[in-house]
């Protein structure tokens, strides 16, 4: 079984694609580490390898939770299963 | 399970002073840029020997200054140095390069270009590397408890594989090697950025936490007064945001990965400071690879574990930079670069605990003299860190 996404803590916003050539429909299957379960989830996007997808629905203004800790806020709603970087995500420290 | 660090062992060079290396250089070291030239015709004319140019050593005055000696001599103290030759432009400051080399015991000559020209400066500095070389060659390695060996970290052109998986396996070696007793050192000052309170909690003592925290907020606010944006594409680099990093904060998270769970910090050492007892410490430091890696170098560190994402492909002149990568493009794209292959974390077919011991294991081989990727492809970059412009 291909592990297509692995995620830090259930309690995070985001998964992280360890796989290439991901594609918008493709079902997925995530690891979530720090409970070791297993997740499944549609791509909204095509998705390049190390880049996060959306593992529920966020607003603009949310922030976003990776590794149980604030990592920046979203400038635009984000949904779940869809791209999420630098395009829809900023810092809060600079 | 069970490596036991305590019951093993690796073979080095017992230094003069005590230390051990795991190589045996013999460094051509300039004091300034004038004097690049010089140093590797030295090193053009006796094999083995090897030159270590730099932009930097003129015009300089203050803490800037010192950071320069403090860098140079470090590097020179190194135990992966087994003797150095010193030329500058005049007698000074070569001489007080000297002088701070010399403190370690190893052997070490200075020699000047003013007054000789290059060409007998050259003449006369090769014979001194002539002979240094004969005393390298005399060196034999010898057994020393893992203890001994000072390792370092920092990581470089990260992406989310390297806080999933390289980091943490930096980290589960960093949490057996600091039990063992070993002397580590981590820094990278503005990369904490976002994890800053996760390891000011990790500060052994107060006085600790309070040092930390006044490096960490002096870093902020040179970036505050000299900023221009949110200082992306330059902290995350383009090459973060590339491999998916988004933010510093997410980019910081992973980055403290490397110092475990278990390790506390033991100490704060301003750039180019040498630990005074084992442990872990924290070293003011820019987030640039090589400017890093040549302060651990300084330190006196004598193997650098390096996590990558994306493929950063940095070595240094003296001190073996082991690279590991999570990464399966990477280890697909640019496997000769990469010295440990962490990849099966992510597929939940290697544990961190394996991936740990792994990593130990290149470490210790390391140590006893293979080679690293970047030794081998020829990496040595160099990079003195400045504080401000020359005078």
């Amino acid at each position: 079984m291909t592990i297509h996404f692995v995620v830090h803590d259930e309690h995070d916003s985001v998964g992280v694609v360890v796989v290439e050539g991901l594609k918008a429909g493709q079902e997925l299957t995530g690891w979530v580490m720090d409970q070791d379960r297993m997740i499944t989830f549609t791509a909204k996007n095509d998705i390049p390898i190390g880049h996060k997808l959306a593992i529920r629905d966020i607003a603009a203004g949310d922030t976003i939770i990776k590794y149980g800790v604030d990592i920046g806020r979203a400038v635009a709603p984000i949904a779940a299963g869809e791209h999420l970087h630098v395009h829809n995500v900023k810092t809060k420290r600079w | 399970m069970g490596m036991n660090l305590g019951n093993l062992t690796f073979e080095g060079y017992r230094r003069e002073n005590g230390r051990m290396g795991v190589r045996n250089h013999v460094i051509i070291l300039p004091v300034d840029d004038l004097s690049n030239a010089a140093c590797e015709a030295v090193a053009n004319n006796i094999k083995g020997a090897m030159a270590i140019p730099h932009a930097y050593g003129r015009l300089q005055f203050g803490a800037d200054l010192d950071l320069h000696f403090r860098t140079l001599i470090g590097v020179g103290s190194n135990p992966n140095v087994a003797g150095v030759v010193v030329i500058g432009i005049e007698p000074g400051w070569t001489g007080r390069i000297v002088e701070g080399i010399a403190k370690s015991g190893k052997p070490v000559e200075g020699f000047w270009i003013e007054q000789h020209g290059d060409i007998a400066t050259i003449a006369n500095a090769s014979r001194a590397a002539y002979r240094m070389l004969k005393h390298a060659s005399r060196q034999r390695r010898t057994r020393a408890p893992v203890q001994e060996l000072w390792v370092s970290t920092k990581c470089g052109e990260s992406d989310t594989t390297s806080g999933l998986a390289s980091c943490p396996t930096v980290g589960n070696a960093f949490d057996k090697l600091w039990e063992n007793g070993n002397t580590l050192v981590f820094g990278e000052t503005s990369e904490l950025t976002g994890g800053e309170h996760l390891v000011k909690a990790r500060c052994r003592t107060p006085e600790i936490a309070a040092r930390f925290q006044a490096m960490f907020d002096r870093y902020q606010a040179v970036i505050e007064a000299n900023k221009t944006s949110d200082l992306s594409e330059s902290q995350p680099t383009k090459g973060n945001i590339e491999g998916g990093l988004t933010t510093i904060e997410e980019k910081a998270l992973g980055n403290i990965q490397k110092i475990g769970r278990k390790c506390l910090v033991d100490g704060v050492l301003d750039k180019a400071e040498v630990p005074t007892h084992p442990g872990l410490w924290f070293m003011d430091s820019s987030s640039a690879a090589a400017e890093m890696v040549t302060l651990c170098a300084a330190s006196g560190y004598a193997v650098h574990t390096f996590p990558t994402g994306q493929g950063n492909v940095i070595g240094n002149p003296i001190l073996p930079v082991i690279k590991i990568t999570a990464n399966p493009r990477t280890m697909r794209t640019m496997p000769e670069h990469i010295d440990v292959d962490v990849t099966g974390i992510l597929q939940k077919q290697m544990n961190m605990d394996d991936a740990g011991e792994k990593l130990l294991d290149c470490i210790l081989r390391t140590a006893d003299g293979e080679l690293t990727a970047a030794e081998i492809l020829g990496h040595r970059e160099f990079s003195l860190t400045r504080l401000y412009e020359s005078a």
